[in-house]
């Protein structure tokens, strides 16, 4: 639907619709990652020629908030935790949000910032998971957790048949191959192309505020919880966004953007973050660790699982625990169809670090690599087929989990399918018997990963969306959704999806695709590949119900003419023969002087379902060993997500998020200054996305098969392909060299490291 | 926005010069790809720059002196070095290194010059006009004086430019290249958009026999502070057979080099690279010069 306006330039985004000149406000960081301002001179900042005011962390509501892209709960204890101001005093991480500047132009902004003079108490910093969590006094860093504990959870399956009586048992039990492992996950960022940005202005004593977000309606809640006022106070606009990947399921600036709106009598202020804020400022991934213990049988079964992992907050809760909780329930469901028992652990600790948060697949490409890790290395050492040990304990139809509230099951089989057509496709076979014995400095290597992933958030969370069509005097019809296009395509697809709901021509359906929240029906935006599973539930429902008005409309109109249908934008008869053009309905429905009815539908649906999209991923690499290189020749990806509901732009959605899983396998990590808390590589300069020289084409295919639970047998697509390609990378790796690597990315600096380490070099 | 106080857009060499000269805080801006990288960081703001951007006449082009001397204006973007015909045909290498730094915006907009003026130990040129024994000339409030690039460095980021001096012409005499067949290596982390982890060049004449390694020269880039030429590696395998060189010539470049640790890349990492890179750059100037190895 968006393709030409995007394409000729004509699509507006935040900035776009900013009116300038406006005000501009720029945010101070803190130089320091542990520590307390005590003082803040902003005497000479005032001073300069263009700034009209300097505001501090002393300055703003005391007011604690969360800024997680969550439904809203209203019980207490499922509310994310509200653990920070619009500035702070109390500085957590480096770059930490003390001061904002608004002024005429950048300019003198960033002349202001220089001019500030901040004092500290600085403390040491706590930086990795051993002093995070033995604070001492120093590294309290909220005074409700002293301990840096923001969750903790252990869920222990129960334990199948008779033989033994706990996990412990079968850990220690002598007949079975046992495997330890410690792996490792970095901190990676989402690098959509599109800054942070958003702009606000005051208009009858309401607050409007224009932003670059997935997730608008939580971006109101938000603003609003911030400054204390109600939430009709605050209205939020969202139009076309380049790109969030998940940290704009977060709600970053916004709130700070509308309060300093408010100080300055409601003129316009702009708020847009530099590539290196987007980069130290906002989310990023957060950085796991993952120590795994397992046992298995000389039959290629796994008998049992054990997985701690840790996960390095940062120094705000944001998404909390529920990301690490991702991750070790990823670990345990792909792989749980034969194991006896399983135990998954997972800590998510507060640290000096800068804040985690949302990154695509949430979670899931960390649970992922080190269930893959695992899996590689197994196979590796007992000289099995990695496709044949994966799949004989992989998910299959049928699977429960069984913690999960509600149902979570796996309702489709069509992971064995993508994995045959993944062998045939890049020539496994043959590939691994033409790699078996190669020396020498440049090696081969073919390497496989499976996933699974989740739709959605139901049960354990709130699933709503809500639809509004309108049928328009033509015939065609409005449609407008809370649900938001963020460059996935959901425009088009919504579009698809009503029209074969409501029986028109696709390109009858025309989509809003700017959300505002004073008119936009509620829904939660988008993330966890939800939106065709849920907010496609609800255009499949209000298309239908538009539908169903529209011929009982024409029924009017036409009482003799026996059972009515829409079929194609035409009203017919039983035997298929037009009866009246839909056009013909809308102007009587909106002229009649009889019974004039504008014909629309409006409702929610709340979807209670949830189910496993599956898949796998094939790299067929060169490693030059002495240059510590890998180059990729081939990547080969299979999806099981149902029914695909648009085919080219799914193949777009797998190509770019099998770009970021390569990219988190070979060369994305925000680093941090182990003395200072600093990130050092916040630029794209030194973070290294791959670009289109490092990359071979991208090939995706799809196994369709029709998932009961969705509304047109469709399921989660757009996070899945962030995940298995990193530990197919890792897996080729070994098969080429020999060589376990555990932590990614698999830089050449690691690469050298294990090379060495392993005598190759 | 940048924050730029003063802006002076010189109309020749003497103008910019004297502008430089007129007012001490104005600074040189030629491609802008390393100046407002800085300024945007808010480094040397409020900024005063005399911009040289798009001057021709004896700052810009290629041209191949009567003397056989290959004379680059300083204001030439990297993509004209490695379109050039004289570059193409005299000094393929020098053109090959200029089409490594970033990508292909940054290779339309940044200068050879700036490159050199940057200081910087991981400049993409360097390490290639390091092998080439390039002489630069300079203009200044006093005159003209040239300098070998041997003595152009003067640490991290600084060079014995003076601030009111302008670079306007690398030049490689002829004897410097003629015979000779290179290669440069960048290694980074990435294949584009990348700064170098570490730079190689391998000039290489062959005796007769397209064998014996009549002359050798061998130059790298992030190898230390400053761009720097092996001289011990030089030495070393001069009058050997190619393969000979090959084997010693990593071993050798490692007495030269002082690579450090950084958080971009270890010590003893970057020290296999200089022992990989060099073998793999001799072994390829050698097969561009006609050995067969």
């Amino acid at each position: 639907m968006d393709a030409y306006d995007k394409v000729t330039g004509r699509a507006k985004f935040t900035d776009d619709l900013c009116p300038k000149p406006c005000l501009e406000a720029k945010v101070l960081h803190s130089t320091i990652a542990n520590g307390v301002v005590t003082a803040i001179d902003t005497s000479e900042a005032e001073k300069i020629e263009g700034v009209v005011g300097v505001w501090t962390c002393f300055d703003v509501p005391d007011i604690q908030f969360g800024t997680a892209g969550h439904p809203w709960s209203t019980r207490q204890s499922h509310q994310d935790i509200q653990d920070r101001k619009l500035l702070n005093a109390r500085v957590r991480c480096y770059g930490d949000n003390i001061a904002a500047v608004v002024a005429e132009d950048t300019v003198a902004a960033d002349r202001a910032l220089r001019a500030i003079k901040v004092t500290y108490d600085e403390y040491p910093p706590c930086l990795d998971t051993e002093s995070a969590l033995h604070p001492g006094k120093t590294g309290e860093l909220h005074q409700e957790r002293p301990d840096n504990v923001i969750a903790h959870m252990d869920l222990r399956s129960k334990v199948r048949g008779e033989r033994y009586q706990s996990i412990e048992q079968i850990l220690d039990d002598p007949s079975l191959h046992h495997i330890t492992q410690h792996s490792a996950t970095p901190r990676q960022s989402q690098v959509h192309i599109e800054s942070c940005t958003s702009w606000c202005k005051m208009e009858n004593g309401r607050i409007t505020c224009v932003t670059s977000t997935q997730i608008p309606h939580i971006v109101r809640r938000i603003i609003a919880q911030a400054l204390g006022i109600g939430w009709g106070q605050v209205k939020v606009i969202k139009p076309y966004i380049g790109g969030g990947f998940g940290n704009k399921q977060d709600v970053l600036f916004e709130p700070l953007n509308a309060w300093l709106c408010m100080q300055v009598g409601g003129r316009p202020v702009r708020l847009e973050l530099s590539r290196e804020e987007v980069f130290f400022a906002t989310r990023s991934r957060q950085p796991k660790t993952f120590d795994v213990e397992a046992a298995y049988d000389d039959h290629q079964n796994l008998v049992a699982r054990h997985c701690v992992a840790y996960s390095n907050q940062g120094g705000y809760a944001s998404h909390g625990n529920a990301l690490v909780a991702n991750s070790v329930n990823s670990f345990r469901q792909l792989y749980d169809m034969r194991e006896l028992a399983s135990r998954v652990e997972a800590t998510t600790f507060y640290s000096n670090q800068i804040t985690a948060g949302a990154m695509r697949a949430y979670g899931v490409p960390e649970g992922n690599w080190a269930a893959e890790c695992l899996m590689g290395d197994i196979a590796y050492d007992q000289g099995w087929d990695g496709c044949d040990f994966r799949l004989n304990n992989a998910m299959t139809k049928g699977y429960v989990d069984e913690f999960w509230p509600g149902k979570l099951a796996c309702y489709t089989d069509g992971l064995r399918e993508c994995v045959r057509r993944g062998k045939a496709d890049i020539g496994w076979d043959q590939k691994r018997a033409e790699y078996a014995h190669q020396e020498g400095p440049i090696r081969h290597g073919i390497g496989v990963a499976l996933f699974s992933y989740k739709t959605a958030v139901a049960a354990l969370s709130l699933e709503t969306a809500s639809a509004r069509m309108i049928l328009n005097q033509d015939g065609s019809v409005m449609m407008e959704l809370g649900a938001t296009e963020i460059g996935q395509g959901a425009d088009t697809i919504f579009s698809q999806m009503a029209a074969q709901a409501i029986g028109i021509p696709t390109e009858w359906v025309h989509v809003v695709s700017t959300q505002n929240t004073d008119t936009s029906p509620y829904d939660s935006g988008a993330y966890a590949s939800r939106q065709t599973y849920v907010s496609g539930t609800a255009v499949r429902m209000v298309g239908e119900e538009l539908g169903e008005k529209i011929v009982a409309y024409a029924h009017e109109m036409r009482p003799d003419a026996g059972d009515l249908r829409l079929v194609d934008g035409r009203i017919v008869d039983a035997a298929g023969e037009q009866v009246l053009s839909l056009e013909e309905v809308a102007q009587e429905s909106y002229y009649s002087l009889d019974h004039a009815q504008q014909l629309f539908a409006e409702d929610t649906a709340q979807v209670k379902s949830n189910t496993f999209a599956l898949g796998c991923c094939f790299v067929d690499l060169t490693v030059d060993v002495p240059l510590c290189k890998v180059t990729l020749d081939r990547v080969v990806e299979y999806h099981d997500s149902g029914m695909i509901m648009n085919p080219r732009t799914a193949e777009q959605q797998v190509h770019g998020g099998i770009a970021q899983s390569l990219g988190m396998a070979l060369s994305e990590e925000l680093l941090t200054d182990p003395a200072s808390g600093r990130i050092l590589n916040p630029n794209l300069l030194d973070y290294k996305i791959p670009t289109a020289m490092d990359l071979p084409d991208l090939e995706a295919g799809f196994v369709e098969t029709y998932d009961p639970t969705g509304p047109y047998g469709n399921k989660a697509l757009g996070e899945c392909p962030c995940i298995p390609a990193a530990p197919a990378v890792r897996d080729a790796i070994l098969n080429a060299t020999g060589v376990k690597f555990y932590e990614a990315p698999m830089t050449p600096q690691r690469l050298f490291e294990g090379f060495k380490r392993e005598g190759l070099i | 926005m940048y924050d730029i106080e003063y802006l002076h857009q010189a109309t020749s060499v003497d103008d910019a010069v004297a502008a430089l000269a007129a007012d001490p805080l104005a600074q040189v801006i030629a491609g802008g790809t390393d100046v407002l990288v800085k300024l945007r960081d808010g480094k040397g703001a409020p900024a005063h720059l005399v911009s040289i951007h798009g001057l021709a006449g004896e700052l810009s082009g290629v041209t191949l002196l009567d003397d056989g001397c290959v004379r680059i204006g300083a204001n030439t973007v990297f993509h004209s070095v490695t379109t050039s015909p004289v570059i193409q045909e005299r000094i393929p290498v020098l053109g090959e290194a200029c089409d490594t730094p970033g990508g292909p915006q940054l290779r339309i907009a940044g200068t050879i010059g700036g490159n050199l003026c940057n200081g910087v130990t991981s400049a993409d040129s360097a390490s290639t006009c390091m092998a080439l024994g390039v002489l630069l000339d300079l203009v200044g409030p006093e005159g003209r004086r040239t300098v070998p690039i041997d003595e152009w460095y003067a640490g991290p980021g600084r060079t014995v430019r003076r601030r009111d001096e302008l670079l306007v012409a690398i030049r490689v005499p002829r004897s410097h290249y003629e015979g000779f067949a290179g290669e440069y290596i960048k290694y980074g982390k990435r294949n584009a958009l990348e700064i170098a982890t570490m730079g190689c060049c391998c000039l290489v004449r062959l005796a007769e026999d397209h064998d014996t390694l009549a002359d050798v020269r061998l130059a790298f880039g992030v190898a230390g502070p400053v761009p720097m030429r092996s001289h011990a590696a030089e030495d070393g395998v001069r009058g050997l057979s190619v393969a000979q060189a090959a084997e010693r010539v990593g071993e050798l470049a490692l007495e030269d080099t002082r690579p450090r640790d950084s958080w971009r890349a270890s010590k003893a990492f970057r020290q296999q690279l200089i022992k990989e890179m060099s073998r793999r750059a001799l072994m390829s100037a050698a097969r561009k010069g006609g050995a067969t190895v």
